[in-house]
């Protein structure tokens, strides 16, 4: 009897894996996905057998876009995969898979995740291209933007008045912020808005700011969110942030959420438009299914989607934003093509001699 | 020279087992002096000693709350003992960076706590961020590494020569220090090398709570220059790192002995009474359960109510909650069979190819997630293509990363079986094999579980190699929380953080159980 009981953890395990196969079998549903906000669904097309295939690897979260690709997915009768990760350690990857990838499409969460895997893709047809403008694709035609995300101060009305907000930047390496900025020195889009300072400022003026942003002690946070959450929390008054997360506290917390954006009023780098992009795998045996996608991604129903779901600038004609956002051309965009924002090596290398990076 | 059945097996896991190094090799030998440049700057030696002072601060922590729990649970009248034994294992499956984003959200500058004070005049905490919060949250996250061994070996200690120091006249507490801790030595170095070993790898915690460590930095080259021969480089340092903290472990050893050499069956434990420190053992014990699993659990079933209030849909996940579990308990398994061999090997064959051999087991556990999984890309998508992306390679992958958890539990439960006993078998005319299967594995039961059920665990909350070697629209509960915390849906994050420890509890709840059959 001994031996037997000795034995029952490993049994109890046994009878654990069996069990849940079981179940897993007979029951789950493998694409059943989380419940998201819902999709303006047009007239359910009949469901078109043989329609082929796709297989996405999206760095833009599921809580995000798997409404809008499982509805493409439902239009076309294609059967979509998707495989989400971070865009950095899918950009990886890629690279790492070579010529034997499984994915047809790449859509990342920045500019900098498609360059990384540039040399893997293949020129869009002009018919893609011509949707969006040109300053959010590759001049190669490699990939092409799909959503815009603007750079934006998070600040606090209660402890930030209206007219202290600074007009660039720049400013903020004022001593009287001291202690009172955030920002996320690691993050991509924060390195990308680095890359255009550089640009639009030269290294000179791009050094000076980072150096009077560690002077005046910028609280260093792993990414956007947690400064948002910061600044509503009174730990710090200014965060260096995307629009669009300030929109999904409001939407858990309420109006009263403590915190508000501000686009810079004199332009420059604090002011930058961003996007979101996607590109197809040279390797794709999909081709047509994966520009499919992408046009899709381009059309007017997505394009809605993302204006109406995930508070992002749409980037094709004819399509109304968010009323919670500013409209574009209120903003003091810099005139910046988004593919010359490609040097993050020098961008990481010129943080890291100034201390804002190991 | 050991029989077949061990080392066929363990030859075969040492190949898997150095995927990660010669990839991670490869990749550096191709930058150049690059990430020689990055590894030998000033700043590296900063992050070095930064790394090296959280490491020892956690493995002290866990030691210490890791045994007094074991044997207060196991040993003694402490009142709800079973409660306690089996809520004090469930913080493991709390994944770290959920558990650092519930620290800041409690003990921030800003946080809960400071809104409970604000009547007391309390405007500001002192800051969590740096080392405090980031070894606080690996301490409180970390400790069952060390409680679940201590306790399995507890459960296995012959009370012979605790009996003997108490008719000698020491007293309960006496004959523990000077008796029982002693023999849990093993037990207590395996699961405090694991702390350690986890503590290294860890980048969810340190990420969030701002304290700069080697994972960070590897990261930081992933993420901001999509470097992967710096990151590569720095890997290898890590690597090295952990195998520096492997020999410095082994030279504390020694030739002890742990099992009986008398002849004589086991009896049952001695359990002491605590007497007036009944009470503040139990506070000490809520207290851990309070700070380590009750405390989380309110805030994100506050989470979730906040958001359900809000109109937020209420998500049971049952799909990914049965993925998750499904993938665990196959991890559980692959990772206790291939264990078993290894344990042998090095406890019962020890010399130069079984300490080579157990100190690649733990090369895996000590790297970050993410170079593991790139390794298996590295080799899956061109060598062994038909089974990438499939759940054989995502198992297979966490072997490699959490095989010495199931090692080190296999191996202190083998130094507690006597030699002699497999020889009695064999000298009744049983092959090696059949005296392991018939006289040693049902002996190395207890163990083996432990070890499986802290795998369970592990694999759970697991995510880098979950997300990239996972065959495409696989799902578990802890991408699911990733998928919404990384874009601040805390409300959706939370139900599945929750689903997350209540299935951790169907192992422990086994283990737990099954103790109680014994009495």
């Amino acid at each position: 009897m001994r031996s037997f009981l000795h034995l029952r953890p490993a049994f109890a395990l046994v009878t654990l894996v069996i069990a849940t196969a079981v179940v897993a079998a007979c029951g789950a549903d493998p694409t059943a996905t989380p419940t998201a906000a819902p999709v303006a669904t047009p007239t359910p097309a009949p469901m078109q057998e043989g329609s082929g295939s796709l297989v996405i690897y999206s760095g833009r979260s599921e809580s995000l876009v798997d409404p809008i690709i499982q509805q493409f997915a439902d239009v076309t009768g294609i059967d979509v995969e998707i495989k989400y990760g971070g865009t950095a350690s899918l950009a990886a990857t890629l690279l790492e898979e070579g010529t034997n990838s499984p994915a047809d499409v790449f859509y990342a969460q920045d500019p900098g995740g498609l360059g990384a895997v540039e040399s893997l893709l293949s020129p869009l047809p002009s018919g893609i291209l011509e949707r969006a403008p040109d300053w959010a694709q590759s001049p190669q035609g490699l990939w092409t933007g799909i959503s815009g995300r603007a750079r934006v101060l998070v600040y606090s009305p209660d402890r930030v008045p209206e007219s202290e907000l600074p007009a660039d930047i720049f400013d903020l390496t004022d001593p009287k912020w001291k202690g009172r900025v955030g920002w996320a020195p690691t993050n991509g889009s924060f390195l990308t808005m680095v890359t255009g300072m550089r640009k639009l400022w030269g290294e000179e003026k791009t050094a000076e700011w980072i150096e009077g942003m560690v002077a005046n002690n910028a609280v260093i946070y792993p990414k956007n969110t947690p400064q948002v959450a910061a600044v509503a929390a009174g730990e710090i008054d200014i965060g260096l942030v995307n629009h669009y997360y300030l929109y999904r506290f409001v939407t858990e917390e309420g109006e009263d959420f403590p915190a508000r954006n501000y686009h810079p009023s004199g332009g420059g780098p604090g002011a930058l438009i961003m996007v979101s992009g996607a590109g197809i795998l040279s390797t794709t045996e999909n081709r047509e299914n994966a520009e499919r996608f992408i046009e899709f991604l381009l059309g007017t129903v997505a394009q809605q989607y993302f204006a109406g779901q995930t508070f992002e600038y749409p980037l094709v004609e004819g399509v109304n934003i968010n009323r919670l956002l500013t409209p574009l051309d209120e903003i003091a965009r810099p005139d910046i093509a988004l593919a010359d924002l490609s040097d993050l090596e020098g961008t990481t290398a010129i943080l890291r001699d100034l201390h804002a990076l190991p | 020279m050991p029989p077949l059945f061990i080392w066929l097996p363990a030859a075969a896991i040492a190949l898997l087992m150095l995927m990660p190094p010669v990839y991670l090799l490869v990749r550096t030998l191709e930058s150049g002096t690059a990430g020689l440049d990055v590894l030998f700057s000033m700043r590296t030696l900063g992050i070095l000693i930064r790394t090296v002072v959280l490491v020892g601060i956690v493995t002290g922590g866990c030691a210490v709350i890791g045994v007094s729990l074991a044997w207060l649970t196991l040993r003694t009248d402490l009142p709800f003992r079973r409660a306690f034994g089996l809520l004090t294992a469930l913080p493991l499956a709390i994944p770290s960076y959920v558990f650092a984003l519930l620290v800041i959200t409690a003990l921030g500058p800003k946080g809960m706590a400071q809104g409970w004070l604000e009547p007391l005049g309390v405007d500001r905490l002192p800051s969590v961020f740096g080392l405090p919060g980031a070894a606080l949250t690996l301490t409180l996250l970390s400790f069952p590494y060390v409680m679940l061994p201590v306790k399995a070996a507890l459960q296995r200690m012959d009370p012979a020569m605790e009996e003997a120091a108490r008719s000698l006249g020491r007293s309960s507490a006496e004959a523990f220090v000077q008796v029982t801790l002693p023999l849990l030595r093993p037990a207590i170095v395996a699961g405090s090398l694991l702390v350690a070993l986890y503590t290294l790898s860890d980048f969810g915690a340190v990420s969030l709570l701002r304290y700069q460590t080697f994972t960070w930095v590897i990261f930081i080259q992933y993420e901001t220059a999509f470097d992967r021969s710096i990151a590569a480089a720095l890997s290898l340092a890590l690597t090295a790192l952990a195998i520096a903290l492997l020999i410095a472990e082994s030279r504390t050893r020694g030739s002890a002995v742990y099992h009986r050499v008398t002849p004589g069956a086991q009896r049952t434990p001695h359990i002491a009474s605590l007497g007036a420190w009944r009470w503040p053992a139990t506070l000490y014990a809520a207290a851990v359960v309070v700070l380590s699993l009750a405390g989380p659990m309110a805030v994100l079933v506050y989470w979730v109510v906040r958001g359900v209030s809000a109109g937020e849909p209420l998500d049971l996940l049952w799909s990914n909650t049965l993925s998750t579990i499904y993938v665990s308990a196959m991890a559980a398994v692959a990772v206790a069979i291939a264990a078993t061999p290894v344990a042998l090997l090095t406890v019962r064959y020890p010399g130069w190819v079984a300490s080579a051999l157990e100190r690649l087991a733990y090369v895996g556990f000590a790297l970050p997630g993410l170079a593991v999984a790139l390794a298996f890309v590295f080799f899956g998508a061109a060598v062994l293509t038909p089974v990438y992306q499939t759940t054989f390679l995502l198992v297979t992958a966490y072997v490699v990363l959490f095989l010495p958890a199931s090692v080190g539990a296999t191996q202190t439960a083998l130094k507690q079986v006597s030699p002699r006993l497999e020889e009695a078998a064999r000298s009744l005319g049983k092959t090696p094999f059949h005296a392991f299967r018939l006289v040693t594995l049902p002996l190395l039961s207890k163990g083996i579980a432990a070890g499986a059920a802290l795998v369970f665990l592990l694999t759970m909350k697991e995510l880098p190699a979950t997300l990239i070697l996972s065959p495409t629209g696989f799902r578990t509960l802890a991408t699911s929380v990733w998928a919404a915390a990384s874009e601040a849906f805390f409300a959706r994050a939370a139900m599945p953080a929750i689903l997350l420890i209540v299935a951790a509890g169907v192992p422990t709840t086994l283990l737990i159980l099954r103790e109680q059959e014994e009495r």
